[in-house]
């Protein structure tokens, strides 16, 4: 058996697993940026109603979720297997980030949203303005985490039948008997990138680093 | 005759069952200064905050010049933009430097172009003298400068009257000075301000009348000189002379005036002190 061939055909998943990531990530942020701005400035009701929201989806395993969520939506509209795992991976997450958009939002001090308004600012440039550049760079520690999750819950679509990484090392352990040569592959391929990804966003952290002095 | 700027009627702020204060009326008139001091918990903050409608009260009403700000159809933001604040605790913008803290109102609420809101916002720090700090982030400033960054972020957007809420409460003792400094050249300027502080000798020095609150109401105003030698009231007199001691200053006790300050109490009277 040729060893090259068979890393190569295991990485070809690595495709997938971005495209995944790449859609789930972003979609998670926007959707958790906006849930969380509702439960903070939204009013009883709607914080209410968001706390129900993450409780709910934070209470129920992932793979568990993205099944019904696929089957609710393949049910709907036209979706390929890629594209309804990616969103239903974004929609699980937006409960995630919410609650960490939540704890960056609640950590910057709520005197800067009064200096913001004291100077005539509306409720919405204060929050576009003097909270969410602040909230941001408190959140990107915690995000980070959330990133290496979804890189690794982005597996899961295989369960969707999308040839991602874990999908293609079973196919190719099964057809060449070598499960564990197969396996050990895709935990090496997802081990770079989660720790890639943390790094870069490491790295974000120190660039977008307020200054100050010691 | 004295154009009133700010006149506050009856106005009562409570918050469930505790009254903050109680039916206050003052007026303060185009270039004036105002001192207000009492004891802390006394409503003082509650009301600058109520005049800038951070806070909003539960009854009585406070008219910017012409216009019923606390009326149903006023619009907050447009209110606020008249109205400067300084605040106890800087609230300077974190994530923006120096002149970016100033400018963002300049961009944001009043629209200047970039280049415009620039220069005005060097100004003001140059105003407060901070032109070298302009690229600074607050936590690159000490806390006097930090102060004097809030002041001039208020006074870009051109207010008619400057609030200020204890601005030197937080600061260390040797930076006190420079952030009063810049009060009292905006005060000759002939900037209206309504000053909430324990700074004794501020308030003798630029005010044009103080306003002693105790308890939710105003206990006594007048010139500083009256209410320093001649209060009406026996409370004014005994806060008075517990803040001069706390504060080691003999403010009251000048040499050159006739009348000595009113009788210390009892040393080891329980009183309940001053704190800011």
């Amino acid at each position: 058996m040729n060893v090259a061939v068979f890393v190569k055909y295991i990485a070809q998943g690595t495709a997938y697993t971005l495209g995944v990531t790449a859609v789930a990530l972003p979609s998670g942020l926007v959707l958790g940026t906006l849930f969380a701005l509702l439960a903070v400035y939204g009013g009883k009701v709607l914080r209410q109603i968001m706390t129900f929201y993450s409780t709910v989806m934070r209470g129920i395993p992932p793979i568990v979720l993205l099944l019904i969520l696929y089957f609710v939506m393949s049910g709907q509209i036209n979706l390929s297997p890629f594209w309804a795992g990616s969103i239903s991976l974004g929609i699980i997450s937006s409960a995630y980030q919410m609650e960490i958009i939540r704890g960056a939002i609640l950590s910057v001090s709520s005197g800067q949203m009064m200096a913001a308004r004291s100077i005539g600012l509306t409720r919405m440039q204060a929050i576009t303005n003097v909270i969410l550049p602040q909230t941001l760079r408190n959140a990107i520690a915690p995000w980070s985490n959330e990133a290496a999750i979804i890189i690794k819950d982005s597996s899961l679509v295989y369960a969707l039948g999308v040839p991602e990484i874990l999908r293609r090392a079973q196919l190719i352990g099964a057809s060449s008997q070598s499960y564990l040569l197969a396996y050990l592959t895709a935990a090496i391929i997802y081990f770079l990138l989660v720790f890639t990804s943390s790094r870069l966003l490491g790295l974000l952290e120190k660039k977008l680093e307020i200054p100050a002095n010691p | 005759m004295p154009k009133p700027i700010l006149t506050i009627k009856k106005l009562t702020k409570i918050y469930g069952s505790n009254v903050i204060f109680r039916d206050i009326d003052l007026t303060v008139n185009e270039g004036d200064t105002i001192v207000i001091i009492g004891p802390s918990g006394t409503g003082k903050s509650t009301l600058l905050r109520c005049v800038n409608l951070l806070t909003q009260p539960n009854s009585g009403q406070i008219w910017l010049g012409d216009m019923e700000i606390t009326a149903e159809d006023a619009n907050e933001d447009l209110v606020r933009q008249h109205i400067g604040m300084v605040f106890q605790n800087f609230l300077l913008f974190n994530h923006l430097t120096a002149l970016e803290n100033v400018k963002l109102g300049l961009t944001k609420v009043k629209h200047l172009n970039e280049k415009v809101a620039e220069a005005k916002a060097f100004n003001e720090l140059k105003r407060v003298g901070l032109s070298d700090r302009a690229y600074h982030y607050p936590g690159q400033l000490s806390g006097g400068q930090q102060q004097r960054v809030g002041i001039a972020r208020a006074l870009a957007m051109d207010p008619r009257i400057m609030l200020f809420d204890e601005p030197t409460s937080a600061l260390d003792p040797e930076l006190i000075g420079e952030v009063l400094e810049v009060m009292r050249d905006l005060a000759r300027s002939g900037m209206t301000m309504l000053v909430v502080t324990h700074e004794m000798g501020f308030a003798r020095e630029v005010a044009d009348r103080i306003v002693f609150m105790e308890k939710g109401s105003i206990v006594e105003e007048g010139a500083p000189d009256d209410l320093f030698y001649r209060p009406k009231f026996e409370r004014t007199r005994e806060f008075l002379w517990k803040i001069t001691e706390l504060y080691g200053k003999q403010e009251g006790a000048d040499t050159s005036s006739k009348t000595v300050l009113p009788e210390a109490p009892l040393e080891g009277t329980p009183v309940e002190g001053p704190t800011s």
